[in-house]
């Protein structure tokens, strides 16, 4: 294949642009990688613009075992996992009923979920936090339901339309064959919507492990705080240990970067989705 | 099998019931209570006085709230501008031209990905002047001469805008490309034959078909933006009230136990989004129309 000169020309200043913008993402990133694994010493002499000498791993082990990031950590795994699996059971029941059972008011309670979606409550977590404190469930507990209602709406919007596209007639002879409606939705619905639930899940994990402002206002004890709360503590009392804050950050980014790289396509479906119901 | 019996109609709706109940406490119940707080002088706990619509008298009167949307508006400026138009560009070159574009893609979006606290604490580490890691690189590569002090008075909101709309192109890009991924490619290959250049099929084919995409980014931008906080708060903590935005004095008011202030607040700048993505979205309806 023989490329145009203009061709090529134009090539390349695509790409050189492409990469470029490309770098200006990355380099912060691997700068940060990079400056956890150097002592601050190094650190002192190059700004960790060069290469660490070797991979030196004492800041994650302080920043794991005396700064309370793995309990922030593991806090975080705590609350994505059990908010996601509410999330699934909940939104996944709803969906199936609204694509498939009949019932007084259906249209309507849908219509609102959707609604929900598209109007921007500014300030939702002032109403939110002072009802859990009126309610006595400023906790763990308070919190996962409050996470629980952010991934709603979305979630059953996705599963009802990917309900809708599919064929009935599974259901239909399971139905036949004496099956309850609870048995068709978890042995019958349940897998035919798995790739729409891979999305449901991924994009719900993601929301949870980033948020910030609600727990921030629920959690004022460094035992119950989700890793980004936990990362603003640690950073106010570590300011000045640079490579040690870069070792927390890297802590808090890696499952999600490793979560994106390998899921990255039903993530990105997921977003465009969300984005296309507004 | 007659499905309208009234055992079976409790059945069905037994299915919607958590789902409903989880969005009836958290959701609908918060968004009619905060209109009352919005009329109290209230910490939430033990005091509640009726005091009803001075919370708003003294919102207009604040100058902070004001210097805060003018912040909100000033860095959503640079996100409907400088972002969008980042994200449409690449989004065009990924588009088809070019076989990497997977790649691309990937990297482009691993920074929305990333928690908010995460982006503004490693950019506060980069941009800050002691110990300047942002500085001493561009002195590095022999561009002394744009050393700065990035997160100072004078930059701070530039910089904080700049910051946003790296974090966010991403998202853009994203939209914007399966967007165009929709456009049929023999739309193209017809102009091409009908011997319209590259700039003819963009603005007769690309743009009209990408309007509803391109109006959809412009309001969620706009809505995303005004409503951008915690990435704000890890970057700069409002340096004074230089960058401080709309929900981050929300935010402060609820942590000083003014609740019913916070909801006024809340309810002024929820009202003046919904106001802005409705106008735009009859806006773009009567452009529609009108070609």
């Amino acid at each position: 294949m023989i490329i145009k000169p203009k061709k090529l020309i134009g090539l390349i200043l695509l790409h050189t642009f492409l990469i470029s913008v490309a770098l200006s993402c990355i380099c912060p990133l691997f700068w940060m990688i990079n400056a956890s694994f150097k002592t601050n010493e190094e650190f002192r002499n190059d700004y960790g613009l060069e290469l660490a000498h070797e991979f030196n791993g004492d800041n994650y082990k302080r920043a794991i075992f005396d700064g309370g990031l793995g309990t922030y950590f593991l806090n975080s795994v705590f609350y994505t996992f059990i908010t996601v699996f509410f999330i699934v059971i909940f939104s996944s029941l709803a969906a199936f009923a609204f694509s498939r059972l009949q019932f007084p008011g259906k249209n309507i309670i849908f219509f609102i979920f959707l609604t929900a979606m598209m109007i921007p409550l500014p300030a939702g977590f002032v109403p939110v936090y002072i009802l859990l404190n009126k309610l006595h469930l400023a906790n763990r507990i308070g919190y996962v339901m409050a996470m629980t209602n952010m991934g709603l709406s979305l979630s059953i919007y996705l599963l009802k339309t990917f309900f809708d596209q599919l064929p009935r007639d599974l259901e239909d002879a399971a139905r036949i064959d004496g099956c309850s409606k609870l048995r068709i939705w978890w042995h019958v619905g349940m897998p035919l919507v798995a790739p729409a639930l891979a999305v449901v899940i991924i994009v719900n994990s993601l929301t949870v492990w980033n948020e910030f402002v609600l727990a921030s206002l629920m959690f004022t004890n460094a035992k119950l705080m989700p890793v980004q709360v936990g990362l603003m503590e640690f950073y106010n009392k570590n300011v000045i240990d640079h490579t040690l804050l870069m070792a927390s950050l890297a802590i808090a980014a890696l499952p999600i970067v490793t979560i994106y790289i390998i899921m990255q396509k039903h993530i990105i479906k997921g977003i465009t989705a969300g984005a296309m119901v507004g | 099998m007659n499905d309208y019996r009234t055992k079976d109609k409790v059945i069905n709706f037994a299915f919607v019931f958590p789902a409903l109940l989880i969005f009836s406490i958290f959701y609908l119940y918060p968004f009619f209570y905060s209109f009352i707080l919005s009329l109290h002088r209230s910490d939430g706990i033990f005091t509640y006085d009726f005091v009803g619509l001075a919370h708003f008298r003294d919102i207009f009167q604040d100058k902070a709230w004001w210097r805060s949307l003018y912040n909100g508006g000033y860095i959503t400026f640079w996100a409907l501008t400088f972002q969008n138009i980042l994200a449409f560009s690449l989004a065009l070159g990924v588009d088809r031209a070019i076989k990497t574009g997977k790649i691309y893609r990937v990297i482009f979006f691993i920074l929305p990905v990333l928690s908010e606290i995460i982006i503004g604490l490693l950019m506060r580490t980069i941009l800050l002047s002691e110990p300047g890691i942002l500085n001493q690189w561009l002195d590095k590569i022999g561009f002394g001469f744009m050393i700065q002090d990035w997160l100072g008075k004078e930059h701070v909101l530039l910089t904080t805008s700049l910051v946003h709309c790296w974090k966010g192109f991403g998202w853009a890009f994203i939209i914007l490309l399966a967007g165009l991924q929709t456009i049929p490619e023999q739309l193209y290959e017809a102009a091409r034959i009908d011997g319209a250049n590259y700039i003819q099929r963009f603005s007769k084919i690309t743009l009209p078909l990408l309007m509803p995409v391109v109006s959809m980014v412009i309001v969620l931008t706009l809505l995303g933006t005004m409503q951008a906080f915690a990435m704000i708060l890890a970057l700069t903590r409002g340096s004074g009230r230089l960058t401080e935005v709309p929900v981050m004095i929300i935010y402060n008011h609820l942590r000083g136990n003014q609740v019913g202030l916070a909801c006024a607040e809340g309810i002024i700048l929820g009202f003046i989004l919904v106001l802005i993505s409705f106008s735009m979205f009859a806006f773009s309806k009567w452009v529609k129309e009108k070609s």
